[in-house]
């Protein structure tokens, strides 16, 4: 089946200019009406973007192979064109765009209360609506669009922007702090349990245009919140280039739980445009503290993601679960990464890749001790499967420890479906193509199981889909 | 990819190289075309996107120089079997001081096995010297290339399996310059041939050295090559050390290593697994103690279907050292049925200890079966106390614990003469290892 999310919703867009200059920076800033610190902060980030760029400093360690990205032939903001005041209610809301969710299956309308999820909803680059902004805010919880927390919370956005991942991070973190446009901020206060998931959906639209979203999600002390987010994108010949920042705080006794399910657009069956999603996301573990990354990877052209968790605090934990997945001519190289600082600290990565097609699959992590993690731990498994003998699978994990205490496992297998597997379940009438879902979705059970019953169900159709046609 | 170091560091080994001594024409010709590569790379740093040398600083080859000069033949009256892994029914090629010494050098024909210096070695050469240790793109394989005085040549003849193991023994003697060794040997490994080549590295100078070895083993059919390399360097030195094998159908390449000693330790094996069937068994041994860097770069490609590799390395940190374990599997497409596993085990002893361990996988053919492993952590309290529990002292206990650990790897080891005296080596150096207190 060719790829169910490819329409294009044609609504009027205001765009600013083609190319990437100070002015581009200075224009999204004021279309935001940011205040001073902020566009001092987005200009520091593309001054240092252009030195990193004089450098040549576009990373190219990950096994990913693609056409040079040129950075002044792309749209660095488009809103999608609606009265001065932003809509204040879902009627307000270009009906066009409610359609468009609509065949995405995102939860906006009255009927979603029964699934308990709040969303925020970033089409290209702005946020289009917030539901149950209310019912949260009695509980003091924060959720709304990036833009609307510069304006109604600068102090907390000011606090935390750029604590995680500062604008120095990498190529691709540098460029979302100098040109991101919109995203979601969370802000759960002390002690509460956000009684319902949060959720954000992105889609990039306009032909030609990057997406630049930017995720601030602060648990403070003893609070709990589950977040969900999902992508797509419209089928465009040329490729879409979507750099986010994603940072997760969480303080003293706080658990974050973040989930994805990336769809973007990946790309026709001949290789022709998708999405390149460059994505830097990190946490911050404080004491007793957990951040649990959850993904599954089913799009994009290009995939180059590491969800990290800095284990500061004693104590803290920090999980990666993860089911990537390369057909056709996808490439992915994604990972976690788990620095341990505090003692006591534990990390389990499980991660599972697929490749089919002519896909290109790597696992990357990097788990590190430092001196002063006495007795942490660490378990990271990962596991490849092939499916066709075009495909690569490709593990590439880095361990440093320099503490005697800690204990750590790695372990990781690669091998195809097995014959006998597939043999049991066709002989029972099964077809070769169910077989091997079957299959698969048993193997990535580990890490399906960590996804909110709704998005487990989809995630697992996901998989079910992009793999068709590999098989047979 | 290697940086091009500065010019100043290469002119260091220039008058060296304008020194050398005249030999074959295709041999002159061969060390310009590595001494040209050498000067286009440079020795590598660990800058960004240098993913071969990412936890190895050789920053200390810009600020010190190493010569040939002050390097001499002496050592004529050492007792080696006192100092080296020795049995006198074992053929034997002795290198002192990067000199083969041609009264200490026996083999036997008869047995199959034919030792030469390059110089007089038989048969065609050209083609093959350098042919798997390739120069491009390998600074200390140019290097070595070069500038080394001695090639030893180790021929095995079809079909025959050899008994006695042939021990390649390189001896530095001492001195008190920094010197430089560019220890060279090419195994030629007949068909249907089975034999055993024991490389052992023998430092007895307190000085400051260079050691960069390389050894190439192109095998024949069905050939069946068992390399044991024993690494013993004083704390001053460098050694950079390269193990190359091509293995056409069925043939087998196994390398144990043992390294301990050096300041800056590499042990760089590749193996290539060309056609079908051929198996590659890459184990080895790493102890660091003091302030030592000891870095494996294991790597084994898969060519053809049918193939077998197994990578295992152990690792035993102390004091402030640092280790490196950076293991490949490569499966190229077509290379269907290919088994592969990778192992990497660590124990670490001190806190300034530390171990960098990426075992990695490359996979483009779907019919395989490949794992990989690592581990790090402690002597497991469990078994030390079980130990002590049955009257066994703590100190007795940690030592019989991290001796076990070793000895699944030295265990490998053979002839008997060999494992004793690495197990010898294994009582010195477990006890002196700076493991707070727990030894």
């Amino acid at each position: 089946m060719e790829y169910r999310w490819g329409f294009v919703t044609d609504v009027d867009a205001e765009i600013a200019p083609k190319g990437l200059t100070e002015d581009t920076v200075r224009f999204i800033s004021a279309k935001k009406n940011e205040p001073d610190w902020l566009l001092e902060w987005r200009l520091k980030a593309f001054h240092h973007w252009q030195k990193l760029q004089a450098e040549e400093a576009e990373p190219t360690w990950a096994k990913v192979d693609y056409p040079a990205i040129d950075y002044q032939e792309m749209i660095y903001y488009s809103a999608p064109k609606s009265p001065d005041d932003a809509p204040k209610s879902l009627d307000e809301v270009d009906p066009e765009l409610l359609e468009a969710f609509d065949k995405l299956g995102v939860p906006l309308h009255e009927r979603e209360k029964l699934a308990g999820v709040a969303v925020d909803a970033v089409f290209d680059s702005v946020s289009v609506a917030t539901t149950f902004a209310d019912q949260l805010e009695e509980l003091g919880i924060v959720f709304c669009s990036f833009n609307e927390a510069v304006q109604n919370h600068p102090e907390l956005v000011k606090k935390y922007l750029g604590s995680v991942v500062p604008y120095t991070d990498n190529f691709f973190a540098t460029l979302n702090s100098a040109v991101f446009s919109d995203g979601s901020f969370a802000y759960v206060p002390p002690g509460v349990k956000c009684p319902i998931e949060l959720m954000t959906y992105f889609r990039i639209n306009t032909e030609g245009s990057g997406q630049f979203e930017r995720t601030l999600i602060i648990a403070d002390e003893d609070a709990f919140v589950s977040y969900l987010e999902g992508c797509t994108a419209p089928i465009r010949r040329t490729s879409q280039l979507h750099a986010a920042v994603v940072e997760l705080i969480a303080h003293d006794n706080a658990e974050i739980k973040y989930s994805t399910v990336q769809n973007w657009f990946p790309g026709t069956k001949e290789g022709e445009g998708g999405v390149y999603n460059f994505v830097t996301k990190r946490g911050r573990a404080d004491h007793h503290a957990k951040i649990s990354w959850t993904q599954v990877e089913t799009g994009s052209a290009i995939t180059w993601k590491y969800p990290s968790v800095i284990l500061r605090g004693d104590n803290s934990v920090g999980e990666f679960y993860s089911v990537a997945l390369a057909n056709n001519h996808q490439q992915a190289d994604t990972g976690t990464k788990m620095i341990h600082l505090g003692r006591n600290t534990k990390s389990t990565i499980v991660s599972k890749g697929i490749s089919a097609g002519q896909g290109q699959n790597t696992y990357r992590g990097q788990v590190k001790i430092m001196p002063g993690a006495e007795n942490a731990t660490n378990h990271t498994q990962c596991d490849s499967l092939l499916i066709g003998d075009r495909c690569g699978a490709h593990t590439v994990p880095y361990i440093e420890v320099q503490n005697p205490t800690a204990r750590l496992e790695h372990e990781a297998s690669t091998s195809k479906v097995s014959d006998d597997q597939l043999f049991y379940l066709m002989q029972r009438g099964i077809s070769e193509e169910e077989a091997h879902h079957m299959i698969i979705t048993g193997w990535s059970r580990d890490v399906i199981r960590e996804l909110p019953f709704e998005f487990a169900m989809e995630a697992s159709q996901l998989l079910k889909v992009s793999l068709e046609g590999a098989v047979g | 990819m290697t940086t091009t170091a500065s010019q100043g560091t290469i002119q260091n080994y220039a008058a060296d190289f304008a020194a050398r001594a005249d030999g074959q024409p295709w041999l002159d010709a061969l060390r310009r075309e590595a001494w040209a590569e050498f000067e286009r790379l440079g020795f590598p740093t660990a800058r960004r996107g240098n993913e071969l040398w990412k936890y190895t600083d050789l920053r200390r080859l810009d600020a010190e120089a190493f010569s040939l000069n002050g390097v001499s033949s002496g050592g004529a009256a050492l007792d080696l079997a006192s100092v080296a892994p020795w049995h006198d029914d074992w053929h034997t090629a002795v290198v002192i001081d990067g000199a083969l010494d041609l009264s200490r050098t026996k083999s036997s024909d008869s047995a199959g096995v034919t030792v030469s210096d390059l110089d007089d070695a038989e048969g065609e050469l050209q083609s093959v010297f350098s042919s798997v240790a390739r120069i491009e793109g390998s600074p200390f394989v140019a290097l070595n290339t070069a500038l080394f005085r001695s090639g030893v040549v180790v021929d095995i003849a079809a079909d025959a399996e050899v008994e006695q193991p042939v021990h390649i023994l390189h001896v530095i003697t001492e001195a008190e310059e920094n010197r430089a060794f560019y220890p060279r040997a090419l195994v030629r490994s007949g068909s249907g041939s089975k034999a055993t080549v024991i490389e052992s590295f023998v430092n007895l100078s307190t000085g400051s050295q260079l050691v960069v070895p390389v050894f190439e083993a192109p095998l024949s059919e069905n050939a069946e090559l068992t390399h044991f390399r024993v690494q013993l360097e004083n704390e001053k030195t460098v050694h950079i050390g390269t193990t190359r094998s091509e293995q056409p159908a069925g043939a087998v390449f196994n390398s144990t290593t043992f390294s301990t000693g050096p300041a800056i330790g590499r042990n760089d094996v590749h193996t290539n697994l060309a056609a079908e069937g051929a198996e590659t068994t890459l184990h080895g041994l790493y102890i660091t103690n003091g302030k030592a860097h000891q870095d494996n770069e294991i790597s084994t490609t898969h060519q053809k279907p049918h193939g077998t590799s197994h990578q295992f390395y152990k690792g035993i940190l102390a004091g402030n050292s640092r280790a490196v374990f950076s293991g490949k599997v490569i499966v190229q497409p077509g290379a269907m049925k290919t088994l592969a596993q990778q192992k990497d085990l660590n124990l670490l002893l001190s806190h300034g200890a530390e171990i960098d361990t990426k075992p990695s996988l490359e996979i483009y053919a779907d019919d395989v079966q490949c794992a990989h492993g690592a581990t790090a952590g402690h002597v497991d309290p469990n078994m030390l106390f079980y130990l002590m529990s049955r009257g066994v002292g703590r100190e007795e206990a940690a030592k019989m614990l991290v001796t076990g650990f070793a000895s699944e790897i030295v265990d490998e080891f053979e002839p008997e003469q060999l494992r004793d005296f690495l197990y010898a080596k294994l009582d010195e150096i477990i006890p002196a290892l700076d493991s707070e207190g727990i030894l």
